[in-house]
């Protein structure tokens, strides 16, 4: 089955000014003989309280949007519901292999060619080389980029790169997909062809979580919706019933 | 898409373990898969390890020639004015010379670029849930190939001087297998603290060129006699150095040496598990 549980999850950033970034500081503001007049350092750090007490579970089938204003703590939840941050306070179990659209031109070297970077960008989604090979076709079909695929990306236009990081982003298959706002690409004749595959991608996924301040694409998207915020979980339920709570308060 | 950065296994086993020990500091455990992950994403490590080196390439009109053109020029102008200097035969300073050069650059690029291995791996980090294991390996491993770029330069120099016994090119081999061993905790120690501090870089790299002084790669150790020497033999870069180089004259490194490396790697590996245990999950937090 798969799911994804949040226990009582808080989320802190510390911010960290030069001084307490600085090993010096902390070393000579530790110690007896250190400069009095830096006064001591390192220990009054700054934290952000990204996110509080957060207690969720989503399960197979469901389609969650997140809603909030700016701040509110979205990209945050998506980023340790994919594993990047892990709670400093409280529990996450994550069943089910998770994987984040949110930026779709990571990791793309743009000395190497079009083919080398449907493999580099694979075995980075988690694919394995054979795995990668698999899906150059069907890379091939939907970028439409011929023989440019051989060349290296420096000299693709901006469009072209979009389509071809797309195109790999999404050719995989995961049981949770994760999504900062929707993606789109290139003309308005791709940007058709993208949205279908985007769904077909979205449609095969178990569990779809996607944060965005379009309501109108949560309300096609989703069936579930939360709202955060100031790093709080205000409520969670049906999706038009929280958007409408979300909208009023707006 | 079974075996993934955040695949079925990882990330459940990652993540159900953190649900049986809640948010508990010093979780080895954790450490001990995110390391076992990164081994099995060896072909990761290598594609993002060439990438790196192949981005040099471009900014030269020679590419990988280049590399190599430069660390000749080096030897040659060093060898001729330094043997000139110290009046010394240059049928037994090139070598040493050459040797000790191209190995340096080794420790030192593996070293300051340890540092900045997780903060250079920023957008992976932010964006994916890799192993961090994957990033200190990929700093070892780009040292490595450019140095295979300098073997050329060793072979030739080496060939003309002093060809070394068979014996103990395996040796030397073996040499730079154990300093590649310690450059990956190096890399994980030095990455965190540095992405934590970041003044820690640039304080490395000052060290690092006092440590050059102080390690016999320009000069010849039999220069230096008595206490001094006696001192300059616990410096650790001069251990590391002389199991790599001295097996290639057909010497064998002292017993103080080898238990200086045993030491260093033991200790080393055992405080960057430690703290790679504790600051594992932190790491991110700090970019």
């Amino acid at each position: 089955m798969t799911s994804i549980e949040l226990n009582n999850v808080d989320i802190d950033f510390p911010i960290y000014d030069a001084r307490t970034r600085s090993l010096k500081h902390r070393v000579l503001g530790l110690g007896p003989l250190g400069p009095q007049r830096v006064g001591p350092a390192g220990h009054h750090r700054v934290l952000v309280h990204a996110l509080r007490g957060i207690t969720m579970s989503v399960r197979n089938g469901d389609r969650l949007g997140l809603v909030g204003r700016n701040g509110a703590g979205k990209t945050t939840l998506l980023r340790v519901m994919t594993g990047i941050y892990e709670p400093a306070v409280g529990s996450i179990q994550v069943n089910g292999r998770v994987a984040s659209l949110t930026n779709i031109t990571m990791g793309m070297d743009m000395e190497g060619t079009g083919y080398e970077n449907i493999v580099i960008r694979g075995l980075m989604l988690g694919l394995t080389r054979r795995q990668s090979m698999d899906r150059i076709e069907d890379i091939e079909n939907f970028t439409e980029l011929g023989e440019y695929l051989n060349l290296p990306l420096r000299t693709y236009s901006a469009g072209m790169l979009v389509r071809l990081a797309f195109a790999i982003s999404t050719s995989i298959n995961p049981e949770i997909l994760i999504m900062d706002e929707m993606i789109g690409a290139g003309d308005k004749a791709f940007a058709e062809k993208a949205t279908a595959r985007l769904q077909k991608m979205m449609a095969s996924a178990n569990i779809l979580v996607v944060a965005s301040h379009a309501s109108e694409t949560l309300r096609q998207l989703c069936n579930k919706a939360a709202l955060l915020r100031q790093g709080q979980l205000i409520a969670m339920g049906p999706v038009e019933e929280i958007l409408q709570r979300y909208e009023s308060e707006n | 898409m079974q075996r993934a950065g955040f695949s079925v296994a990882a990330h459940e086993a990652r993540l159900s373990e953190a649900v049986l020990i809640p948010a508990r500091p010093g979780n080895l455990g954790l450490a001990r898969h995110d390391l076992v992950e990164a081994v099995r994403h060896w072909r990761l490590i290598v594609l993002l390890a060439w990438q790196d080196v192949r981005q040099r390439y471009r900014r030269s009109m020679l590419g990988p020639l280049w590399l190599t053109v430069s660390v000749a020029v080096q030897i040659g102008s060093l060898g001729l004015v330094y043997g000139e200097l110290f009046h010394l035969d240059l049928k037994v300073y090139l070598p040493h010379l050459a040797v000790g050069l191209t190995v340096w650059a080794m420790f030192s690029n593996t070293i300051n670029d340890g540092c900045l291995c997780f903060i250079a791996a920023e957008s992976f980090l932010k964006q994916v849930a890799l192993p961090k294991g994957i990033f200190p390996a990929r700093v070892v491993l780009r040292s490595l190939i450019t140095f295979a770029h300098d073997i050329v330069v060793l072979v030739i120099v080496l060939a003309i001087y002093s060809p070394p016994p068979v014996l103990g090119v395996l040796l030397s081999l073996l040499g730079i297998a154990i300093f590649a061993f310690n450059g990956l905790w190096i890399g994980l120690l030095f990455g965190m603290a540095s992405a934590r501090f970041r003044d820690l870089p640039p304080i490395v790299s000052s060290v690092m060129q006092v440590a050059f002084f102080l390690t016999p790669v320009i000069w010849l150790p039999s220069a230096i006699q008595g206490r001094l020497a006696t001192l300059l033999a616990l410096n650790p870069f001069a251990c590391f150095l002389s199991i790599v180089r001295d097996p290639l004259f057909g010497e064998a490194p002292t017993m103080l040496s080898w238990s200086i490396v045993i030491l260093v790697t033991i200790l080393g590996w055992g405080l960057a598990l430690t703290m790679f245990a504790r600051f594992r999950g932190r790491v991110t937090y700090w970019l």
